[in-house]
């Protein structure tokens, strides 16, 4: 009996140790959908009254600083936008180039794959001003959706050394025999790769296009840094300026806009968690 | 004569297969030439330049940005401070406390539907974008709404007016936020290690009557010494440059000063983008360029390359 009572204590202690900080982003997602549908603004944990009100931004026009939008969907837009560069350059470019160093013998092969261990390691967003200024040198800032372009391909560059990487472990994993035999059917090294090899691989390549789209729909910091007219604000962007340029924060709005904007990364996340997980292993670098 | 051509035959040949490899490494070895490559050393060559406001009047400089940052900018030295503590302290959740969430979940909890649940929860914060991570912070901490104020209220305790601003509140959120974060990276790592364990070995030490706090101290963290290494080492040179989550909860550069919480890497965005003087802040950006090329190199050093892609083999 005695026993029974002490394992049960440290059970309770060891279960807390993970569990009780836990609570807190646990509460602050139970608010975010509280707050949502919640009339008042929610002091402690309480909703009082149930409306839809907050979520009038999908129909209704916003009110933004000097500018309006007619509704949230041109923002929407731009975030898809976004997304929609990135996805197929960083497909494009990490499973041509995963191919040639899984597949090919090329001089340097090697210091390649150091190097792209090193830029793995390398924190990039320290270099943001100098990336601001290779935008202007290529005319991609401050000029309406290309300043859009210029984020997407600095997100493309940014994750490219880690896509690469996942990639080439996939194309690792292809047995040899399947190549020579395209090869002695008289495929080119090119349609071996795009006939062949591609569709083996296409787990990898959903895992990495996925990855992107996320990354894509999730950046903040450099799109709130380069990003400076209105109009073309991704939804990230306008959310971090709803609470920085209102002193007074309306905080069903705000929470009725988060919650929506982040169906998609929950959806994505609970579709593919198993994957994700692998690429987290390989590590996106982040605090 | 024969064997010439055939040297020369099979030179072509051998050159044919590398222009093809180049060929499809081309698009990729742009890509890390144009956005890694010149912006590093554009970072370099901006931090003896003078650029304020626009990158078109950019003057040379020569080491005077330096000059600045070591003897006269009076914000350095506490920076510097605020970033010691800042690393000194996350990175003992991010790669001592993650080793206990990975530990109980992976071994402690016996039923592994509750482990790998709870390794999903912990995932939350990372998966989380930025923004609307800052938004639940800056609800939790609202001095009149949030729920951590009213909690220390019913406690008894006294809540600061604001948690952005007031010291010790505003490091302690600091840390917290980034913590939440961190956590779960050397949690994946960990567990993923914990699992390749045989457990044969684990057996054995319970049939000698090993307690579970005994199995973790004397097995698990001297077979994990390499993951907890790797993990330290890694999670080091990212907090030292991340500085994402704290911009989004503080926003601007004078709020963030009050609170003191201006780490590093985040005065020189500031300077950058909000003081738009970029050529002292790609200064302060090359130290930590520095330090992370030679903690790179010094990880290539310890950890070899196998290690560095495969962080979590473990040697038994």
């Amino acid at each position: 009996m005695r026993r029974k009572v002490k394992n049960l204590l440290i059970n309770i202690v060891v279960y807390s140790i993970i569990m009780v900080p836990l609570a807190i982003p646990m509460l602050g997602i139970a608010w975010l959908i509280a707050q949502s549908f919640s009339e008042k603004v929610i002091v402690g944990l309480l909703p009082s009254g149930f409306t839809f009100d907050h979520f009038s931004f999908l129909w209704k026009q916003i009110k933004f600083g000097t500018k309006t939008y007619p509704n949230i969907w041109p923002v929407v837009r731009n975030s898809l936008f976004l997304c929609l560069i990135m996805v197929p350059m960083e497909v494009l470019i990490s499973s041509s180039a995963a191919y040639a160093l899984s597949r090919m013998k090329a001089p340097g092969r090697g210091t390649i794959m150091n190097f792209i261990v090193f830029l793995h390691a390398f924190p990039g967003v320290l270099m943001l001003m100098a990336l601001l200024y290779l935008l202007v040198q290529m005319g991609l800032y401050g000029k309406g959706i290309l300043t859009l372009i210029g984020v997407a391909l600095v997100k493309v560059a940014l994750n490219v050394p880690m896509s690469v990487w996942i990639l080439k472990g996939f194309f690792d994993g292809i047995p040899w025999e399947l190549e020579w035999a395209a090869l002695v059917d008289g495929c080119t090294k090119f349609q071996v790769w795009r006939k062949v090899l591609l569709p083996v691989i296409k787990p990898g390549i959903s895992a990495i296009a996925i990855f992107s789209f996320m990354s894509g729909w999730g950046e903040w910091l450099i799109a709130y840094t380069y990003l400076r007219d209105p109009e073309y604000y991704t939804f990230p962007v306008l959310l971090s300026s709803l609470i920085y340029e209102f002193r007074f924060v309306n905080w069903g709005l705000l929470a009725a806009m988060s919650l929506f904007y982040i169906i998609p990364t929950l959806v994505m996340y609970a579709l593919t968690q198993k994957t994700l997980l692998r690429i987290q292993l390989v590590g996106a670098v982040k605090g | 004569m024969n064997k010439i051509l055939e040297a020369l035959t099979l030179g072509r040949e051998e050159m044919k297969k590398y222009v093809i490899a180049y060929l499809f490494l081309f698009p990729f070895l742009l890509t890390v030439a144009l956005f890694w490559i010149k912006p590093l050393l554009d970072t370099v060559y901006l931090s003896f330049c003078e650029a304020k406001y626009t990158f078109s009047n950019m003057k040379f400089v020569g080491l005077r940005n330096y000059e600045w940052m070591i003897s006269k900018d009076i914000y350095v030295p506490n920076v510097f401070k605020v970033t010691v503590m800042y690393v000194g302290t996350v990175i003992i959740i991010n790669a001592f406390y993650s080793f206990l969430i990975a530990f109980i979940t992976t071994y402690y909890i016996k039923r592994e539907v509750i482990g790998v649940a709870l390794r999903m929860l912990w995932l939350i914060p990372r998966i989380l974008p930025t923004i609307v991570y800052a938004i639940l912070w800056l609800w939790l901490i609202d001095p009149e709404m949030g729920p951590i104020n009213l909690m220390m209220k019913a406690l008894g305790l006294k809540p600061p007016l604001s948690w952005l601003i007031q010291r010790p509140y505003s490091w302690i959120l600091m840390i917290v936020v980034n913590g939440f974060v961190g956590a779960s990276w050397g949690m994946i790592i960990y567990s993923a290690a914990i699992k390749s364990i045989p457990t044969d070995i684990i057996n054995a030490a319970k049939i000698d009557g090993a307690t579970e706090f005994q199995i973790m101290r004397y097995i698990y963290v001297p077979l994990l010494k390499w993951p907890i290494l790797f993990v330290t080492a890694w999670q080091t040179l990212s907090l030292l440059s991340s500085y994402g989550e704290i911009l989004a909860i503080w926003g601007d550069f004078g709020t963030a000063r009050a609170g003191d919480v201006v780490t590093w890497a985040l005065y020189s965005y500031y300077k950058a983008f909000s003081i738009n003087d970029y050529g002292y802040a790609s200064a302060l950006a090359m130290i930590l360029v520095v330090i992370g090329i030679a903690l790179t190199f010094i990880y290539f050093r310890i950890f070899g390359f196998k290690r560095l892609v495969q962080p979590s083999r473990v040697e038994v």
